[in-house]
């Protein structure tokens, strides 16, 4: 199915996608599109793994199932950030990183 | 050989007595507690009894010496094969005497006490330090060894710390029960590394080692020499110095009067009867390691009794609280044990002082507990301790007078009390090994007839004096003790001790000898006159004489003004000379340094505490441009 | 031909919607860009054969955790609300950080010619993978399955214990 695409297109795709996530976890200031970022970083690793599982190690699925277990990890992870963002919510009436430093010195 | 197995119950039912009324005390009625502590000291006393009987008579083959043997032991702490802490029951002569002495006196307090404590706040409190003292006296007396003897010496202690503190809420108390603590704290130090240094010498801590005449410490006499003494001999000075803090021999007695803040019953069994006399018991205990290898800390035993006891006897004249006359009444007379001690020699006749010591020590604990005991009933019907709030007692007490009275007869030594024959005994050896003691201890002899009929009279006989409610007789509880105390008083006297306790366990032949008696019961009967004299009716004598004496009275009512010169030492040569610059030291160079170091820590931490500002987005951006940095470092520059 | 055209549209969907996803003012149309995302990479990996993860990228991803990240939107911030951007000062320093980074990346993976092996490709159907899940020999993942299982039960709890309203806390704001 991928035909004569090559390797490098995948990586291409999953950097790029990898340094908007970074961009977005820098620049803006709401908790949950912070945390859409870091989704974002995970899924670029995902195709990594992926597209390396498929090109130069097909005849095993070691990549395949680290893809599963992070996929299992982020859904663990968002579970909880969101469960963290609501509480935040709760205490400081906003989720803005900025208002969020209580615990700094 | 028989089995002595059982002697281990002796301290170990006190101990769970403690642990028992002292867990539950509170769920009971406090009588109940007392009961309890009662019986099981009667236990107590009875096994002590057959113990005695068994050892002395029944398991005695005749024309032999009596031996030391081992009735228990274990291993406490194994530090290595040549070291180790043991615990056990030894029984032999002086430690199966003291089994009655303690067994006796503290049943007798026991009883004592639910009459005399009755009502009072903590009445199941005091029961049980009262079996946690006998369990550690009972402890010390059976120890095997001197490690184990150090414990219960210890533990002692802190008995004697709690019931002198009993009344806590009392400033006077706290500070007396602190005072008495630290002193014999301080004189134990001297008795620790007394220790030490004789083990290091022998390689043992075994009571039958060291004192076998064949052992260690007898036959390797030797060591390193210092002031021209040899090492054991300081070994065995600074181990007295234990007992002398202990037995409140001077210059380390100054706890004593003032432990008499402690309940009455208290002061009888732990500071006129058992406890001081574990100095003596000490020094009898390694008697002949002094006697054999350090003839010279002997004779300084002997010099610290003699002196003490004539001090004592002096203050004694002038004090006016009774209790106070009685412990200083006690320091005299243990002052006459240490003496005996010290001038007596090992084996035979010679031992006659060894012998005497223990028996003064015997009769001494059963006529100065029923002195103590009486003093209490008095106190209890009175409200004071001080004779001059007392006069003309004896109609309302009768039977309290009866044997006060007795008491006085017998430490005064007139004959055929129990008192007159050991003290005859004690002059007797002093007579025969050194006579300047000899002659201190005559005059002692005399004064202490002297200050006992004064205390009798004044209480007893002199003025009437006007009560707010008429003194009536102690309850039931408290004079059937002070019975059979004067019964033991009286007949105590009459038991073989020159048969049964002696320096080398060999029997000898002991007799009155008149050329010392005589004389010494004169000069008791002329004390006894003087004070008749002087207080039998109120006169004025007392009053005039004081003045005459003027400044050596005044220096005497103060105590020859001992307190002082403690306070002078500590207060103010070193809490300003030596505690004060260490302080400063501590203060500004210790911690000083700490400071400095804590200070630069801080200012360095204000310094870079901006980077943690708590904004995620600042670390992140960080953390990317850092990562960046090092690919490019590493993967392109390298 | 078919599936260069497949990649590059499911490739240009990826790029415009990552950055559309951290670029846009309005938070839930964020998260639909993502959703978008999410999708267009679960198309990657169909195109790579291997359906099942494909389809878990899909109801894990896009099922669960996108509608989760809904619900919170609309817990915590109000539709018309727009976000705030961070400022220019530490807007331009990032996009510079971001574009260095990135051309660094592409760069390196430019240079580099991976070995491509043709060697015997394990067949990835529901069956194998769910063998593979289970058995613990060679080719076999039962630990870190296992691991995973109790790391969801974990985060299940701590998520339900950290978002839950305390009763002392109520007080104290009354």
């Amino acid at each position: 199915m991928t035909g004569t695409i090559p390797l490098q297109y995948f990586l291409i795709i999953s950097t790029l996608m990898f340094f908007s996530g970074i961009f977005g976890f820098l620049t803006r200031k709401n908790l949950i599109t912070m945390l859409m970022s870091i989704e974002l970083i995970l899924n670029s690793v995902n195709i990594n793994f992926v597209a390396f599982n498929r090109y130069l190690y097909p005849d095993n699925l070691h990549g395949h199932f680290f893809t599963l277990i992070v996929i299992a990890v982020a859904a663990a992870e968002a579970a909880v950030a969101i469960a963290i963002i609501i509480n935040i919510y709760r205490n400081f009436r906003s989720i803005e990183v900025d208002k969020v430093d209580e615990m700094k010195f | 050989m028989t089995d002595y197995t059982y002697t281990l119950l002796i301290p170990l039912i006190p101990l769970a007595l403690f642990l028992f009324t002292g867990l539950t005390g509170h769920k009971f009625k406090p009588v109940v507690s007392g009961l309890i502590g009662t019986t099981g000291l009667f236990v107590v006393t009875i096994l002590s009894y057959m113990t005695a009987i068994r050892y002395f008579w029944t398991d005695h083959v005749e024309g032999m010496g009596y031996t030391s043997l081992k009735a228990f032991e274990t291993t406490w702490i194994h530090f290595s094969d040549k070291l180790t802490v043991n615990l056990g029951v030894l029984i032999d002569p002086i430690s199966v005497m003291m089994l009655i002495v303690v067994s006796t006196v503290s049943f007798m307090v026991h009883i004592y006490s639910l009459g005399y404590m009755k009502g009072e706040v903590g009445f199941a409190r005091f029961f049980s330090f009262l079996s946690l003292f006998t369990f550690s006296m009972m402890g010390l007396v059976l120890a095997t060894n001197i490690f184990q003897m150090y414990i219960f010496w210890e533990l002692v202690g802190v008995s004697s710390f709690l019931l002198i503190g009993f009344y806590y809420t009392k400033p006077s108390a706290v500070s007396a029960s602190k005072k008495a603590f630290i002193v014999t704290r301080f004189a134990d130090l001297g008795f620790l590394i007394g220790i030490l240094m004789l083990s290091f010498m022998t390689d043992t801590f075994d009571f039958q080692t060291l004192v076998s005449p064949t052992g260690p410490a007898i036959t390797q006499v030797g060591g390193a020499a210092f002031l021209g003494l040899s090492g054991i001999t300081w070994a065995l000075i600074l181990v007295f110095m234990g007992g002398a803090g202990k037995s409140a021999m001077f210059p380390l007695h100054i706890w004593l009067p003032d432990a008499m803040e402690g309940p009455t019953p208290v002061s009888a069994l732990i500071h006129a009867a058992t406890m001081v006399v574990a100095g003596v018991y000490l020094v009898a205990r390694l008697f002949p390691v002094y006697s054999l290898a350090a003839p010279d800390a002997l004779h300084v035993v002997a010099w610290v009794g003699g002196f003490s006891s004539l001090f004592a006897a002096i203050i004694a004249c002038t004090q006016t609280d009774i209790k106070r006359v009685l412990a200083y009444s006690t320091m005299s007379q243990i002052g006459y044990m240490m003496l005996a001690l010290g001038v007596s020699g090992y084996g035979g006749h010679d031992g006659l002082g060894f012998m005497a010591g223990n028996f003064h020590l015997f009769t001494h604990a059963m006529f100065k507990a029923l002195l103590f005991l009486g003093a209490g009933a008095i106190i209890h019907a009175v409200h004071s301790n001080d004779m001059k709030d007392m006069g003309g007692l004896r109609k309302y007490m009768p039977i309290t007078h009866i044997t006060f009275l007795i008491a006085c007869l017998t430490i005064a030594g007139i004959p055929f009390l129990s008192g007159f024959f050991s003290k005859d005994e004690i002059l007797t050896a002093a007579f025969h090994h050194n006579m300047p003691l000899f002659i201190i201890e005559f005059a002692v002899a005399g004064l202490t007839a002297f200050y006992m009929f004064r205390l009798y009279f004044s209480i007893f006989w002199g003025k009437e004096t006007h009560y707010h409610h008429t003194p009536h007789e102690a309850p039931a509880t408290m004079t059937i003790p002070l019975l059979i105390l004067a019964f033991g008083s009286i007949f105590a006297g009459y038991l073989p001790f020159h048969e049964l306790v002696t320096s080398d366990g060999m029997p000898f032949e002991a007799h009155i000898e008149y050329a010392v008696a005589i004389p010494s019961v004169l000069i008791g009967l002329l004390g006894i006159a003087i004070a008749t004299i002087m207080y039998r009716k109120q006169t004025e004598i007392p009053q005039r004489l004081a003045t005459g004496f003027g400044y050596f009275y005044n220096w005497a009512y103060h105590k020859f003004y001992m307190d002082e010169v403690y306070l002078f030492v500590t207060k103010k040569i070193i809490f300003n000379y030596i505690s004060r610059p260490v302080a400063w030291f501590d203060r500004h160079i210790v911690d000083g340094f700490m400071n400095l170091i804590a200070r630069v820590i801080e200012r360095s931490a204000y310094l870079i505490k901006g980077f943690q500002s708590g904004r995620i987005q600042q670390y992140g951006f960080v953390f990317v441009s850092g990562t960046i940095a090092l690919v490019i470092i590493f993967i392109y520059l390298w | 031909m078919n599936s260069e055209i497949l990649f590059f549209l499911l490739a240009g969907m990826i790029l415009v919607f990552s950055i559309l996803t951290v670029t846009t003012r309005r938070i839930l149309r964020a998260a639909v860009y993502l959703l978008f995302v999410l999708v267009s990479t679960a198309g990657l990996y169909f195109m790579l054969n291997y359906n099942f993860l494909a389809a878990v990228q899909l109801t894990v991803y896009a099922g669960g955790i996108v509608v989760l990240i809904i619900f919170s939107i609309l817990l915590t911030s109000h539709i018309s609300e727009r976000a705030k951007m961070a400022g220019k000062f530490q807007g331009v320093m990032s996009a510079l950080a971001v574009v260095a980074g990135a051309t660094l990346t592409l760069i390196t993976i430019l240079n580099y010619s991976f070995p491509a092996k043709s060697l015997n490709e394990v067949p990835s159907d529901v069956k194998s993978i769910g063998r593979a899940l289970v058995s613990y020999n060679e080719n076999g993942y039962a630990l870190p399955f296992e691991v995973v299982s109790i790391l969801l039960l974990a985060a299940m709890i701590g998520a339900i214990i950290v978002a839950r309203k305390e009763k002392t806390a109520d007080k104290n704001i009354k």
